[in-house]
Protein backbone atom coordinates (compact mmCIF):
# COMPACT_ATOMS: atom_id res chain seq x y z
CA UNK A 1 0.00 0.00 0.00
CA UNK A 2 2.93 2.29 0.62
CA UNK A 3 3.76 2.35 -3.07
CA UNK A 4 0.25 3.52 -3.87
CA UNK A 5 0.44 6.25 -1.26
CA UNK A 6 3.78 7.32 -2.62
CA UNK A 7 2.42 7.42 -6.14
CA UNK A 8 -0.51 9.60 -5.14
CA UNK A 9 1.67 11.89 -3.04
CA UNK A 10 3.86 12.42 -6.09
CA UNK A 11 0.96 13.66 -8.15
CA UNK A 12 -0.91 15.53 -5.46
CA UNK A 13 -1.00 19.31 -5.71
CA UNK A 14 -1.24 21.73 -2.89
CA UNK A 15 -4.91 22.48 -2.67
CA UNK A 16 -6.54 25.81 -2.05
CA UNK A 17 -9.06 25.94 0.75
CA UNK A 18 -12.31 25.48 -1.17
CA UNK A 19 -15.63 24.52 0.37
CA UNK A 20 -19.15 24.05 -0.90
CA UNK A 21 -20.86 27.43 -1.21
CA UNK A 22 -17.77 29.21 -2.45
CA UNK A 23 -17.73 31.04 -5.73
CA UNK A 24 -14.64 30.10 -7.68
CA UNK A 25 -12.91 30.85 -10.94
CA UNK A 26 -11.23 27.84 -12.53
CA UNK A 27 -8.49 28.43 -15.07
CA UNK A 28 -8.63 25.22 -17.07
CA UNK A 29 -6.09 24.30 -19.71
CA UNK A 30 -7.62 23.14 -22.95
CA UNK A 31 -5.58 21.41 -25.63
CA UNK A 32 -6.76 21.98 -29.17
CA UNK A 33 -4.54 20.02 -31.48
CA UNK A 34 -1.15 21.49 -30.75
CA UNK A 35 -2.31 24.72 -29.16
CA UNK A 36 -2.99 25.08 -25.53
CA UNK A 37 -5.20 27.79 -24.16
CA UNK A 38 -6.77 28.59 -20.84
CA UNK A 39 -10.49 28.67 -20.42
CA UNK A 40 -12.03 30.35 -17.44
CA UNK A 41 -15.01 28.76 -15.79
CA UNK A 42 -16.68 30.63 -12.99
CA UNK A 43 -19.44 29.42 -10.71
CA UNK A 44 -20.62 28.12 -7.40
CA UNK A 45 -19.05 25.05 -5.81
CA UNK A 46 -21.98 22.82 -4.92
CA UNK A 47 -20.13 19.67 -3.90
CA UNK A 48 -16.71 18.33 -3.02
CA UNK A 49 -16.13 14.60 -3.18
CA UNK A 50 -13.20 13.32 -1.21
CA UNK A 51 -11.46 10.35 -2.75
CA UNK A 52 -7.76 10.84 -2.30
CA UNK A 53 -6.10 11.70 -5.55
CA UNK A 54 -9.37 11.59 -7.46
CA UNK A 55 -10.94 14.20 -5.19
CA UNK A 56 -13.33 16.32 -7.28
CA UNK A 57 -15.38 19.46 -6.99
CA UNK A 58 -18.55 20.37 -8.87
CA UNK A 59 -19.01 23.92 -10.11
CA UNK A 60 -22.45 25.12 -11.15
CA UNK A 61 -23.14 28.21 -13.14
CA UNK A 62 -25.98 29.72 -15.08
CA UNK A 63 -25.14 30.10 -18.72
CA UNK A 64 -27.74 32.05 -20.71
CA UNK A 65 -30.57 30.71 -18.57
CA UNK A 66 -29.33 27.13 -18.62
CA UNK A 67 -27.80 25.56 -15.54
CA UNK A 68 -24.38 24.07 -16.28
CA UNK A 69 -22.45 21.82 -13.93
CA UNK A 70 -18.90 20.77 -14.41
CA UNK A 71 -16.87 18.34 -12.33
CA UNK A 72 -13.15 18.99 -12.00
CA UNK A 73 -10.56 16.67 -10.45
CA UNK A 74 -8.87 18.78 -7.79
CA UNK A 75 -5.40 17.46 -8.47
CA UNK A 76 -5.71 17.63 -12.24
CA UNK A 77 -2.59 19.04 -13.89
CA UNK A 78 -4.92 20.76 -16.34
CA UNK A 79 -6.16 23.14 -13.66
CA UNK A 80 -3.84 26.07 -14.07
CA UNK A 81 -5.21 28.19 -11.27
CA UNK A 82 -8.13 28.08 -8.88
CA UNK A 83 -9.28 31.36 -7.40
CA UNK A 84 -11.78 31.64 -4.59
CA UNK A 85 -13.75 34.80 -5.26
CA UNK A 86 -16.13 34.64 -2.37
CA UNK A 87 -16.83 32.35 0.58
CA UNK A 88 -20.43 31.31 1.07
CA UNK A 89 -22.36 30.97 4.25
CA UNK A 90 -23.84 27.49 4.05
CA UNK A 91 -24.96 24.87 6.51
CA UNK A 92 -24.39 21.73 4.50
CA UNK A 93 -21.64 20.10 2.52
CA UNK A 94 -23.58 19.31 -0.64
CA UNK A 95 -25.74 22.05 -2.13
CA UNK A 96 -27.72 19.95 -4.59
CA UNK A 97 -30.93 21.72 -3.51
CA UNK A 98 -29.71 24.78 -5.42
CA UNK A 99 -30.60 23.00 -8.66
CA UNK A 100 -34.31 23.44 -8.02
CA UNK A 101 -34.10 27.06 -6.94
CA UNK A 102 -34.38 30.02 -9.27
CA UNK A 103 -33.56 33.67 -8.87
CA UNK A 104 -33.05 35.07 -5.43
CA UNK A 105 -33.58 31.69 -3.74
CA UNK A 106 -30.59 30.31 -5.57
CA UNK A 107 -28.38 32.93 -4.01
CA UNK A 108 -25.96 32.13 -1.25
CA UNK A 109 -25.08 34.66 1.39
CA UNK A 110 -21.49 35.67 1.73
CA UNK A 111 -19.56 34.54 4.72
CA UNK A 112 -18.34 37.77 6.18
CA UNK A 113 -15.11 37.94 8.01
CA UNK A 114 -13.66 35.03 6.08
CA UNK A 115 -13.22 31.45 7.11
CA UNK A 116 -11.11 30.20 9.95
CA UNK A 117 -8.02 28.37 8.75
CA UNK A 118 -8.71 24.67 8.17
CA UNK A 119 -7.87 22.31 11.00
CA UNK A 120 -6.10 19.87 8.75
CA UNK A 121 -4.49 21.23 5.66
CA UNK A 122 -2.31 19.43 3.19
CA UNK A 123 0.33 22.10 3.37
CA UNK A 124 0.68 21.73 7.11
CA UNK A 125 1.25 18.01 6.78
CA UNK A 126 4.02 18.26 4.22
CA UNK B 1 10.40 -11.02 -25.19
CA UNK B 2 11.14 -9.63 -21.77
CA UNK B 3 9.51 -10.97 -18.65
CA UNK B 4 9.76 -10.51 -14.90
CA UNK B 5 8.01 -11.89 -11.85
CA UNK B 6 6.36 -9.31 -9.61
CA UNK B 7 3.73 -8.77 -6.96
CA UNK B 8 0.41 -7.02 -7.51
CA UNK B 9 0.17 -4.19 -5.00
CA UNK B 10 -3.25 -2.82 -5.88
CA UNK B 11 -5.10 -0.33 -7.98
CA UNK B 12 -5.22 3.43 -7.98
CA UNK B 13 -5.70 6.27 -10.44
CA UNK B 14 -3.01 8.36 -12.07
CA UNK B 15 -2.98 11.41 -14.30
CA UNK B 16 -1.53 10.64 -17.69
CA UNK B 17 0.37 13.04 -19.94
CA UNK B 18 -2.81 14.68 -21.24
CA UNK B 19 -4.07 15.29 -17.72
CA UNK B 20 -6.72 12.58 -17.80
CA UNK B 21 -7.19 10.26 -14.86
CA UNK B 22 -6.64 6.65 -15.81
CA UNK B 23 -7.19 3.49 -13.79
CA UNK B 24 -3.85 1.95 -12.91
CA UNK B 25 -2.41 -1.15 -11.28
CA UNK B 26 0.82 -0.97 -9.32
CA UNK B 27 3.09 -4.01 -9.56
CA UNK B 28 6.17 -4.25 -7.36
CA UNK B 29 9.13 -6.03 -8.88
CA UNK B 30 11.87 -6.93 -6.46
CA UNK B 31 15.07 -8.19 -7.94
CA UNK B 32 14.61 -11.23 -10.14
CA UNK B 33 17.71 -13.40 -10.26
CA UNK B 34 18.78 -15.33 -13.31
CA UNK B 35 19.40 -18.84 -12.06
CA UNK B 36 19.88 -20.65 -15.34
CA UNK B 37 19.64 -20.65 -19.09
CA UNK B 38 18.22 -23.13 -21.55
CA UNK B 39 19.71 -23.25 -24.98
CA UNK B 40 18.56 -24.56 -28.32
CA UNK B 41 21.50 -26.97 -28.65
CA UNK B 42 21.19 -28.52 -25.24
CA UNK B 43 17.52 -28.28 -24.32
CA UNK B 44 15.81 -27.76 -27.67
CA UNK B 45 14.57 -24.28 -26.84
CA UNK B 46 15.87 -20.96 -25.60
CA UNK B 47 14.82 -19.70 -22.19
CA UNK B 48 15.99 -17.91 -19.10
CA UNK B 49 15.17 -19.32 -15.68
CA UNK B 50 14.24 -16.63 -13.20
CA UNK B 51 14.06 -16.95 -9.44
CA UNK B 52 12.08 -14.60 -7.24
CA UNK B 53 12.19 -13.99 -3.48
CA UNK B 54 14.61 -15.73 -1.12
CA UNK B 55 13.43 -18.68 0.92
CA UNK B 56 13.58 -19.07 4.64
CA UNK B 57 16.67 -21.19 5.39
CA UNK B 58 14.72 -23.76 7.40
CA UNK B 59 12.32 -24.36 4.52
CA UNK B 60 15.00 -25.32 2.03
CA UNK B 61 15.52 -29.01 1.39
CA UNK B 62 18.83 -30.20 0.00
CA UNK B 63 17.38 -31.58 -3.25
CA UNK B 64 15.60 -28.26 -3.81
CA UNK B 65 18.71 -26.22 -3.09
CA UNK B 66 20.70 -28.44 -5.43
CA UNK B 67 19.10 -27.00 -8.58
CA UNK B 68 20.46 -23.53 -7.88
CA UNK B 69 23.95 -22.67 -9.03
CA UNK B 70 26.56 -22.02 -6.39
CA UNK B 71 26.43 -18.67 -4.72
CA UNK B 72 22.73 -18.14 -5.39
CA UNK B 73 20.27 -18.42 -2.53
CA UNK B 74 17.35 -20.83 -3.13
CA UNK B 75 14.28 -18.94 -4.38
CA UNK B 76 10.61 -19.35 -3.54
CA UNK B 77 9.46 -19.04 -7.12
CA UNK B 78 11.29 -20.40 -10.13
CA UNK B 79 9.99 -19.83 -13.61
CA UNK B 80 11.29 -20.19 -17.14
CA UNK B 81 10.81 -17.33 -19.55
CA UNK B 82 11.06 -18.42 -23.18
CA UNK B 83 12.85 -16.48 -25.90
CA UNK B 84 14.27 -13.85 -23.57
CA UNK B 85 15.46 -11.01 -25.78
CA UNK B 86 17.82 -9.23 -23.38
CA UNK B 87 21.35 -10.58 -22.94
CA UNK B 88 21.62 -11.90 -19.38
CA UNK B 89 24.05 -13.98 -17.40
CA UNK B 90 23.49 -16.48 -14.64
CA UNK B 91 23.57 -14.74 -11.29
CA UNK B 92 22.51 -11.38 -12.67
CA UNK B 93 19.79 -9.48 -10.85
CA UNK B 94 17.07 -8.01 -13.06
CA UNK B 95 14.92 -5.08 -12.03
CA UNK B 96 12.06 -3.13 -13.56
CA UNK B 97 14.48 -1.00 -15.55
CA UNK B 98 14.34 -3.91 -17.99
CA UNK B 99 11.01 -2.45 -19.13
CA UNK B 100 12.40 1.00 -19.84
CA UNK B 101 11.21 1.82 -23.32
CA UNK B 102 8.53 -0.87 -23.39
CA UNK B 103 5.14 0.67 -24.11
CA UNK B 104 2.81 -2.29 -23.82
CA UNK B 105 2.92 -5.39 -21.65
CA UNK B 106 0.97 -8.58 -21.07
CA UNK B 107 0.26 -9.64 -17.51
CA UNK B 108 -0.22 -13.26 -16.48
CA UNK B 109 -1.63 -14.23 -13.09
CA UNK B 110 -4.00 -16.59 -11.33
CA UNK B 111 -7.42 -15.00 -11.15
CA UNK B 112 -9.52 -14.72 -8.00
CA UNK B 113 -11.46 -17.89 -7.17
CA UNK B 114 -15.23 -17.48 -7.35
CA UNK B 115 -16.23 -20.88 -5.95
CA UNK B 116 -19.00 -23.04 -7.41
CA UNK B 117 -21.00 -20.86 -9.75
CA UNK B 118 -24.02 -21.31 -11.97
CA UNK B 119 -24.14 -20.86 -15.72
CA UNK B 120 -25.34 -17.26 -15.64
CA UNK B 121 -22.27 -15.99 -13.81
CA UNK B 122 -19.82 -18.56 -15.14
CA UNK B 123 -20.70 -18.59 -18.83
CA UNK B 124 -22.89 -15.54 -19.28
CA UNK B 125 -26.13 -17.43 -20.04
CA UNK B 126 -29.08 -15.07 -20.25
CA UNK B 127 -31.35 -17.01 -17.90
CA UNK B 128 -35.13 -16.87 -18.05
CA UNK B 129 -37.54 -14.20 -16.93
CA UNK B 130 -38.38 -13.88 -13.28
CA UNK B 131 -42.06 -13.02 -13.53
CA UNK B 132 -45.15 -13.66 -15.69
CA UNK B 133 -45.43 -17.30 -14.59
CA UNK B 134 -41.93 -18.21 -15.65
CA UNK B 135 -40.47 -21.20 -13.89
CA UNK B 136 -37.14 -20.95 -15.67
CA UNK B 137 -34.81 -18.55 -13.90
CA UNK B 138 -31.09 -19.31 -13.83
CA UNK B 139 -31.04 -22.93 -15.01
CA UNK B 140 -28.67 -24.23 -17.69
CA UNK B 141 -31.58 -25.58 -19.78
CA UNK B 142 -31.48 -28.61 -22.02
CA UNK B 143 -28.14 -30.34 -22.46
CA UNK B 144 -28.59 -33.51 -24.49
CA UNK B 145 -31.98 -33.54 -26.31
CA UNK B 146 -33.81 -36.77 -27.16
CA UNK B 147 -33.27 -39.27 -29.98
CA UNK B 148 -30.44 -37.21 -31.38
CA UNK B 149 -27.82 -36.64 -29.99
CA UNK B 150 -29.16 -38.60 -27.01
CA UNK B 151 -26.14 -37.68 -24.92
CA UNK B 152 -24.56 -34.65 -23.33
CA UNK B 153 -21.61 -33.54 -25.40
CA UNK B 154 -18.28 -33.10 -23.75
CA UNK B 155 -17.27 -29.58 -22.73
CA UNK B 156 -20.91 -28.50 -22.35
CA UNK B 157 -21.07 -25.24 -20.41
CA UNK B 158 -22.40 -26.23 -17.02
CA UNK B 159 -22.15 -25.00 -13.43
CA UNK B 160 -18.88 -25.58 -11.63
CA UNK B 161 -15.79 -24.07 -10.10
CA UNK B 162 -15.07 -20.64 -11.48
CA UNK B 163 -11.92 -18.53 -11.35
CA UNK B 164 -8.54 -19.38 -9.86
CA UNK B 165 -7.23 -20.07 -13.34
CA UNK B 166 -4.22 -18.75 -15.21
CA UNK B 167 -5.34 -15.63 -17.02
CA UNK B 168 -3.37 -13.49 -19.45
CA UNK B 169 -4.37 -9.90 -20.10
CA UNK B 170 -2.75 -8.56 -23.23
CA UNK B 171 -1.63 -5.16 -24.45
CA UNK B 172 -1.79 -3.12 -21.25
CA UNK B 173 -0.18 0.27 -21.50
CA UNK B 174 2.81 1.03 -19.31
CA UNK B 175 2.27 4.32 -17.51
CA UNK B 176 5.39 4.46 -15.41
CA UNK B 177 8.53 2.48 -14.68
CA UNK B 178 10.18 3.39 -11.40
CA UNK B 179 13.49 1.57 -11.16
CA UNK B 180 14.51 3.33 -7.97
CA UNK B 181 11.60 2.01 -5.92
CA UNK B 182 11.14 -1.10 -8.01
CA UNK B 183 7.63 -0.85 -9.34
CA UNK B 184 5.77 -0.54 -12.60
CA UNK B 185 2.42 1.15 -13.16
CA UNK B 186 0.14 -0.36 -15.77
CA UNK B 187 -3.06 1.06 -17.16
CA UNK B 188 -6.14 -1.01 -16.37
CA UNK B 189 -6.82 -4.06 -14.25
CA UNK B 190 -4.75 -7.17 -13.76
CA UNK B 191 -6.03 -10.62 -12.71
CA UNK B 192 -5.68 -11.88 -9.16
CA UNK B 193 -6.03 -10.57 -5.63
CA UNK B 194 -3.68 -8.04 -4.05
CA UNK B 195 -0.23 -9.39 -3.16
CA UNK B 196 -0.49 -12.21 -5.68
CA UNK B 197 2.36 -13.17 -7.97
CA UNK B 198 2.13 -11.88 -11.51
CA UNK B 199 4.32 -12.27 -14.56
CA UNK B 200 4.80 -9.08 -16.55
CA UNK B 201 6.10 -9.57 -20.06
CA UNK B 202 6.49 -7.30 -23.04
CA UNK B 203 3.40 -7.49 -25.25
CA UNK B 204 3.59 -10.39 -27.68
CA UNK B 205 0.99 -9.13 -30.13
CA UNK B 206 1.88 -5.49 -30.20
CA UNK B 207 4.93 -4.03 -31.88
CA UNK B 208 7.15 -1.98 -29.65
Amino acid sequence: MDLIKMLSAEQAKELPDVKAGDTVRVHFKIVEGKNERIQIYEGLVIAIKNAGLSRTFTVRKNSYGVGVERVFPMHSPRIDKLEVLRCGKVRRGKLYYIREKIGKKAKIKELLGGRKPPVRSLAAKA
Amino acid sequence: MLALIGKKIGMTQVFDETGRLSPATVIAVEANTVIGRKTEEKDGYNAVVLGYRDMKKSHVTKPYAGQFPEGIEPKKTVQEMREFSAPVEVGQALGVDLFNGTRFVDVIATSKGKGFQGVVKRWGFAGGRNTHGSKFHREPGSTGQSTYPHKTFKNMKLPGRMGRARVTVQNLKVLKVDAENGFIVIRGAVPGPRNCLVVVRSAVKKAK
